[in-house]
C-alpha cells in the first residue's frame, strides 16, 4: 500500500470568525489524484486555501500531516518549500513582477534556463513572460501561468482550484495536458512522486486528467467518497440535492 | 558676448526676485551658505579626481574610471569644471561660461526655458554664476554612447550655483547620465541648478538623472524644455538616497506638433527626506502625447508627488500616473495630479494610488517558496521597475542597478 502524504485529520476551520469547515477528514496517498466537487460556497476553496497555509484561514480543530509533518500551524511559504503547491482561481495582480520573473522565483534555481523556457513554451506563455504577472490575463492565461509557475516549483502535492474555469475548449485541453505533466501521469502510479488535489465545479477537468477518488463536500463537510465519475455522473443526473439526501 | 543690455535686464530681474519664495517647497535661507568656491584644477586625467568622489559619482552611473562606454564626459566639482571631453566630432561638450563666450548666438538660448525671476533660486543662479555645462547635437548627429556629466559638491556649507544649456540640434539624437553628488560629510551645502533644454524638429533627448545627496543637503533644481515639431523628450529621474530637501517641478513646452515627451521619477524617501517633486507639460502642439510617470516610496520621508499636464492643441494625448507606496515607518506621500484641458478633441487622463503593499501579493508570493522578506523586496523592485522605451540599454542598466544597489536599505 503506498504511503500517505497528506491526511487532513477532523479539521474546523473559520475564516473572519465564521465557522466554515467541520470535522474534515481526507487522506492522498503518493501518486494518487482526488476530486473535490461541491456547490459554491461549500468550502472547497477554503479547504485548499488552509492546507496551503494562507493566514485568512483559521484553524480552529484538526491537524494537517504533510509526508508525516505536522503542519497545522507552519507558514505558507515553509509548506511551499516543504513540496505543497497550489494553483490559486483568481491569484492576484502584481504590478512590474513579470510573469518570467515569477517562474524563475518558483524554481529557485532548480531548473536551468533551458528548462524554465522549455516549461514556458510548452504552456504557450511566449507571448506573455514579459507582462506582469496576471495584469489583463484571460481565464485560460491565468491557468497556464498558475500551471507553468507548479511546473518551475516541482511541488510534491499539487493543488488546483478549478483549473477549468474560464477556459474555453481549445486551451482545455492544454490545461489537462499540463497537470497530466505536473502529475506525472505518464507514469505508472508506483512509480509518480507526485499527487493531485483538484477542485471541480463542473467535472470537465476529469475529461482530460484521471483521478481515483472524489468527495462531496457540503456545508463545509465531507459528506460522499467514492468513484469521482460516478460521482459526478450523479450530480449532473440529480444534483448537489441528492448528495444531501444521502447524509440524512 | 552677452550684449550689455540684455545682461543689465536679467541682473534687474534677478535682483527684484531675489527674495521671491518658490512656489512649492520649504523656503531655504541662501545666506547661511558660501556663495564663492576656489577655482580647482582642470584634470586631464580622471583617475586623479579623488576616491571618495569617484565612489560617489559612480553611486549615480558616471563613470570616470572606465569611460569607455560614453560618448563624452564633463565633471564640475563646487564651481569649477574640472574635466570635459567629446568622443564624437558632431557632439560639443563643455563649460557653459566658455560655450557662451564661444558662441553669441547662445544668449538666445539663456533663460529662455526658465525664467530668472522663477524665485530666489533662479536669481540666485544669475546674480552667484558658478559654471555648469553646455552639450550640443549637432544636426543628424546621434550619440554612440550616454553623454555622462556629473555636478559634485565637496566644498562644505557651498550653495553650489550651476546653470546647464543642452540643445538637440534638427534630427539628432542626445542621450545623456547626469550624476549629481556630495561629498559625504556631515556638513550642510546646497545645489541650484538650472538646466534649459531645446530639442529642435525631429531631435530626440533622453535625460537620465541619478541624485545622490546626503542629509545635509538642500536642492532646487529649476529645469525647463522646449520642443519642436516632432520632438522627443525622455527624462528619467531616479533618487534612492537621503536628502534633507529637495524642490523640483520641470516643465516641458511642446510647442511644436506631434510632439512626444516623457518624464518617469523613481523616489525613495527615507527617514528625514523632505521630497516635493513634479512634472509639468503643457501641450501647445497638435498631435502631441506625453506620459508622467511616478513611483515614490516613502521608509519614514515625506514626499509630494505633483503632476500637471495641460492640453491646448488638437488631437493632443497625456496620462499621469502617481503611484505611491507606505513601506514602512512614519513618512507620508501626497499625490497631486491635476489636468487642465482648454480645447475640444484632447485626451487627458490620470491614476494615483497611494497605500502599501497588498498582503494578498505578499502571500501569493509566498506561495510560491519566497520567504517573506524576498516577497516583500520581489514586489518593491516591481514597483520601482518603470519600463523605459528609448533608453540605450547602459542607461537602462544604470537605472536597474540604481534601484537594486538601495534594495538593503529600504527592506
Amino acid at each position: 500500500m503506498s504511503e500517505p502524504i497528506l491526511e487532513i485529520k477532523d479539521l474546523a476551520v473559520t475564516v473572519d470568525e465564521r465557522p466554515i469547515l467541520h470535522n474534515v477528514n481526507l487522506t492522498v496517498n503518493k501518486g494518487e489524484t482526488h476530486v473535490l466537487f461541491g456547490p459554491n460556497g461549500s468550502g472547497k476553496t477554503t479547504l485548499l486555501m488552509t492546507i496551503m497555509g494562507a493566514p485568512k484561514y483559521v484553524i480552529t480543530g484538526g491537524k494537517i500531516i504533510f509526508k508525516g509533518q505536522d503542519i497545522t500551524y507552519m507558514p505558507i511559504d515553509v509548506r511551499a518549500r516543504l513540496g505543497i503547491g497550489m494553483s490559486m482561481q483568481r491569484p492576484p495582480v502584481v504590478r512590474g513582477v513579470k510573469t518570467r520573473d515569477m517562474i524563475t522565483a518558483c524554481a529557485r534555481g532548480r531548473e536551468s534556463d533551458a528548462e524554465l523556457e522549455e516549461i514556458v513554451k510548452s504552456s504557450n506563455l511566449s507571448e506573455l513572460v514579459e507582462r506582469d504577472i496576471n495584469y489583463g490575463f484571460s481565464g485560460g492565461e491565468i491557468k497556464r501561468s498558475e500551471l507553468a509557475q507548479l511546473l518551475a516549483q516541482q511541488p510534491d502535492l499539487v493543488l488546483l482550484d478549478e483549473p477549468e474555469s474560464g477556459v474555453d475548449l481549445v486551451n482545455i485541453s492544454l490545461i489537462g495536458h499540463l497537470i497530466n505533466k505536473l502529475l506525472q501521469k505518464r507514469q505508472h502510479i508506483r512509480e509518480r512522486e507526485r499527487s493531485g488535489l483538484i477542485i471541480t465545479h463542473t467535472g470537465h477537468i476529469l475529461e482530460y486528467v484521471d483521478a481515483r477518488t472524489g468527495y462531496v463536500l457540503l456545508g463545509g463537510a465531507i459528506i460522499c467518497e467514492g468513484d469521482p465519475h460516478e460521482i459526478l455522473k450523479t450530480i449532473v443526473k440529480k444534483g448537489y440535492e441528492e448528495c444531501r439526501k444521502c447524509v440524512m | 558676448m552677452r550684449d550689455v543690455n540684455t545682461e543689465k535686464v536679467l541682473k534687474e530681474k534677478a535682483r527684484t526676485a531675489a527674495n521671491k519664495q518658490a512656489r512649492f517647497g520649504e523656503d531655504i535661507n541662501l545666506d547661511k551658505y558660501e556663495h564663492v568656491a576656489e577655482a580647482l584644477p582642470y584634470k586631464e586625467d580622471l583617475a586623479t579626481i579623488p576616491a571618495e568622489a569617484k565612489a560617489q559619482m559612480l553611486q549615480t552611473g558616471v563613470t570616470v574610471d572606465d569611460a569607455s562606454k560614453r560618448s563624452g564626459t564633463i565633471i564640475q566639482m563646487d564651481h569649477s569644471v574640472i574635466h570635459s571631453v567629446t568622443k564624437q566630432s558632431d557632439i560639443e561638450i563643455m563649460s557653459t561660461i566658455k560655450a557662451l563666450e564661444k558662441y553669441d548666438w547662445l544668449h538666445d538660448y539663456y533663460w529662455k526655458a526658465v525664467s530668472v525671476d522663477a524665485d530666489k533660486y533662479t536669481a540666485h543662479v544669475e546674480l552667484n554664476p558658478g559654471n555648469g555645462y553646455f552639450i550640443r547635437a549637432l544636426p543628424g548627429s546621434k550619440t554612440t554612447f550616454p553623454v555622462q556629466a556629473c555636478l559634485y559638491i565637496g566644498k562644505k556649507n557651498l550653495a553650489q550655483s550651476v546653470h546647464n544649456i543642452i540643445i538637440a540640434e534638427e534630427g539628432s539624437e542626445l542621450h545623456i547620465i547626469t550624476g549629481c553628488t556630495a561629498s559625504p560629510s556631515e556638513e550642510d551645502a546646497m545645489h541650484l541648478g538650472i538646466s534649459e533644454f531645446y530639442i529642435k524638429k525631429g531631435a530626440k533627448i533622453s535625460f537620465t538623472m541619478i541624485h545622490n545627496w546626503s542629509p545635509h543637503v538642500a536642492v532646487r533644481p529649476r529645469t525647463g524644455v522646449v520642443i519642436e515639431d516632432n520632438g522627443v523628450y525622455l527624462s528619467n529621474y531616479v533618487i534612492m538616497k537621503p536628502v534633507k530637501s529637495l524642490q523640483t517641478n520641470p516643465i516641458a513646452r511642446c510647442v511644436g506638433k506631434n510632439t512626444v515627451s516623457r518624464f518617469n521619477s523613481v523616489v525613495v524617501a527615507p527617514p528625514g527626506s523632505s521630497l516635493d517633486l513634479g512634472s509639468q507639460v503643457i501641450l501647445d502642439g497638435a498631435g502631441s502625447r506625453t506620459e508622467i510617470i511616478s513611483r515614490t516610496i516613502t521608509t519614514g520621508g515625506n514626499i509630494i508627488a505633483r503632476g500637471y499636464i495641460e492640453g491646448n492643441a488638437i488631437d493632443v494625448k497625456g496620462h499621469l500616473e502617481c503611484r505611491g507606496l507606505i513601506l514602512k515607518g512614519e513618512g507620508s506621500i501626497h499625490a497631486i495630479p491635476e489636468l487642465r484641458g482648454n480645447l475640444a478633441g484632447i485626451d487627458l487622463s490620470h491614476e494615483a494610488a497611494v497605500g502599501k503593499i497588498a498582503e494578498e501579493e505578499v502571500e501569493y508570493l509566498m506561495m510560491r517558496g519566497l520567504t517573506r522578506d524576498e516577497a516583500t523586496a520581489t514586489i518593491v523592485r516591481g514597483f520601482l521597475r518603470v519600463d523605459i522605451e528609448g533608453l540605450p540599454p547602459e542607461l537602462s542598466q544604470q537605472i536597474r542597478d540604481t534601484i537594486e544597489s538601495a534594495e538593503k536599505d529600504m527592506m
